[in-house]
């Protein structure tokens, strides 16, 4: 994977995303996405795997500006977007960049209807003429996502969980981003629904070559859906690799202990199991800084000078 | 396994609720039997009846809810004719159960030892310094560290993984016979889950408990199970050992349910097999096979006759047309018949590195 400047959508160059509660003693900060670099190019779909509080959801919110990010700057078609910006910049990323949530309940409004939902982006974004061109627009996108005309009248409400994602999809999908953030975007559907969004999305993917940031914690799903995945633990990208290589040849003791536990519908498979558990302090970072460094062509791993010396044996 | 003593059975039960909309049938006609020592999971989507049928169990259904027909066998007494009082004195000792969510399971202002301790207390035959004694031994077996300082601690100060140690623990109190776990992983992190789907195996190893296992996960079932029954709208549509259902599947239902999620070997270019539709609105059951809307190999009849359970094997059933002597012969899906060789594959590897 050539990370070339030219062809990435979003490029994050040392992002950092802090909380912090209280006052004075009892000031606590939590460093939720502390310094992390990754590259997205065009048409590629990347996935942010980890476990809840790693980081990966502050991540996706950090990038569209539902949170100020702390440090670090996002670079999205090249252009600089972790600054301030104009109103008119503004509206020009929030266009090029669409989010779908994981609750298509709660991230509807339920006294809108579906062509209300879906038409708002074409609306403030001036992307239609007239009422009609903005009618036949809607009509197409719920063709893509797989809901008919007569959908476009009703609310939220009167959908199936499925639907409702279809729906939300489809609000993303309306502006013609260059880049869509899907956040957990199947995990609270049920197992049969589940595979139909995923198939949708993975035809969307091919069929108008969206550029995607898949967060989620299942790491099956992610390597199916994405191209590239990058695993979080505690706020920091520990490893990213290309997704095959990263499931044959895993090397940080998180990735490994990661992919351990992931339950096989195989009853054979899982009589001889062998789980490995990970334990952070098995890292002794006090006198090496670790890095993410390129161990091989495209798989980067974050370590310390001496762990890379002990990772490279391993390959 | 069939000589084994049946703790459990359930015979041609029938849960309908009252509703504002009209009388939703949300269990039509379960068997199951529970043997001693085994983990049954009960696999199926939401609103499929699997959690219905085991709060049936426990005597916890809402108030709206009728048991219109059929019987619940424990130890030779029928549980659906039970009332309250009746109901109070087996549960916890007798059968009990850990629910999906650790965080609303658990009050939030009452100490751990004492949420542990109470139904030991309530219960009776029991001192306080016995009781403690008796938690602090059961947090030390479920894996929470010091559990001397933790007995006096609060839910909040607990994380997700060990305050569904505590649950365990609290179910585990008065020593059970029957555990029913409703989904207790699906909150969790898989790194979590899979501890905790250990401490469940171990636990039930050690106290020869029976397990009903609850969950819409199939790597779970493969990980827990001996034997899986797979429920859809309100029926047990198949049922048989893990290994029958797993590598040789009868009813369509179960092909989509195991084709439909990508696992690992599953790549990027392959389609999952996708089940259309969405499950029936159970205020109004379907005429004939519930799941023939959704079947691509439905037949005339499954839209008329409900289907009988077929017998694959003694301990292997499936209520599908498919499997009567007249209906054409249809193969598992190529997708799922590609996994399975994959996994037999896989085993063979297994073996010979061992």
């Amino acid at each position: 994977m050539k990370q070339t400047k030219e062809d990435a959508v979003l490029r994050v160059e040392n992002l950092k995303q802090y909380f912090t509660s209280g006052f004075g003693k009892k000031k606590i900060v939590v460093k939720a996405v502390d310094d992390i670099s990754f590259t997205i190019n065009k048409g590629e779909a990347f996935g942010l795997v980890g476990e809840s509080g790693c980081g990966k959801t502050t991540t996706g919110r950090s990038i569209i500006r539902l949170y100020e990010p702390t440090g670090g700057n996002v670079y999205f078609n090249g252009k600089l977007i972790s600054r301030k910006l104009s109103k008119e910049e503004k509206k020009s990323v929030t266009r090029g960049i669409q989010m779908i949530f994981q609750d298509p309940i709660a991230s509807l409004n339920p006294r809108m209807t579906v062509k209300e939902i879906i038409g708002e982006g074409l609306k403030i974004n001036n992307l239609c003429d007239n009422e009609e061109h903005m009618m036949e627009l809607i009509y197409n996108m719920l063709e893509t996502v797989g809901l008919t005309k007569d959908h476009a009248t009703r609310y939220p409400h009167e959908f199936s969980g499925g639907q409702r994602q279809r729906i939300g999809i489809a609000r993303a999908l309306i502006t013609n981003p260059d880049l869509v953030i899907a956040d957990e975007p199947i995990s609270a559907l049920d197992v049969s629904i589940q595979a139909q969004v995923l198939n949708l999305l993975n035809e969307l993917k091919k069929k108008l070559g969206l550029t995607v940031l898949f967060i989620a914690h299942d790491l099956s799903v992610v390597k199916y859906f994405s191209d590239t995945i990058g695993v979080m633990y505690n706020g920091k990208i520990v490893e990213l690799a290309k997704s095959e290589e990263l499931y044959k040849y895993p090397l940080h003791p998180y990735t490994k202990s990661l992919l351990s536990a992931i339950p096989l519908a195989d009853p054979n498979y899982e009589r001889h199991r062998k789980r490995i558990y990970y334990d952070p302090s098995i890292h002794n970072y006090d006198k090496e800084e670790p890095e993410l460094v390129e161990i091989r062509p495209g798989h980067f791993i974050y370590a310390s000078k001496s762990e890379i010396e002990q990772y490279k044996v391993l390959i | 396994m069939e000589n084994r003593e049946k703790v459990l059975q359930i015979k041609d039960l029938y849960i309908t609720f009252n509703t504002f909309s009209g009388k939703v049938h949300a269990v039509r006609g379960v068997n199951f039997d529970l043997h001693k020592g085994e983990t049954l999971a009960i696999v199926g989507e939401s609103g499929s009846g699997k959690s219905v049928t085991n709060k049936t169990i426990m005597g916890i259904l809402a108030k709206n809810a009728n048991i219109e027909k059929g019987e619940i066998l424990y130890n030779g007494k029928d549980l659906t004719k039970f009332n309250d009082k009746e109901f109070t004195k087996i549960r916890g000792s007798e059968i009990s159960m850990i629910f999906q969510d650790p965080m609303s399971s658990l009050d939030p202002v009452m100490k751990i030892g004492k949420q542990i301790t109470e139904a030991m207390l309530v219960k009776g035959n029991i001192t306080k310094e016995e009781a403690k004694k008796k938690a602090i031994k059961l947090m030390g077996a479920v894996g929470i560290p010091h559990p001397e300082k933790r007995y006096e601690q609060y839910p909040f100060q607990f994380s997700g993984g060990m305050r569904q140690r505590i649950v365990i623990a609290i179910a585990l109190a008065c020593d059970p016979d029957i555990l029913i776990c409703d989904e207790p992983t699906t909150a969790l992190d898989v790194t979590i889950q899979a501890q905790i789907l250990d401490l469940i195996k171990e636990i039930q190893k050690e106290r020869q408990i029976s397990v009903i296992f609850i969950t819409h996960d199939l790597g779970v079932v493969a990980n827990m199970a001996d034997r899986v029954a797979v429920m859809y709208a309100g029926k047990i549509v198949e049922t048989g050992t893990v290994d029958e259902i797993f590598y040789d599947p009868k009813h369509p239902y179960t092909w989509s349910l195991l084709a439909s999620m990508p696992d690992l070997d599953t790549d990027a270019t392959d389609e999952l097999l996708v089940i259309p539709g969405t499950p029936p609105n159970m205020l109004y059951p379907p005429k004939g096979d519930a799941f023939a809307p959704r079947n691509r190999y439905a037949m005339e009849i499954d839209f008329k006759e409900e289907p009988p359970m077929f017998r694959v094997s003694d301990t292997h059933y499936a209520a599908t047309w498919l499997l009567h002597p007249s209906a054409p012969k249809i193969d598992m899906p190529d997708a799922l018949k590609i996994r399975i060789e994959k996994q037999q594959e896989r085993q063979v590897l297994q073996n010979e590195t061992n």
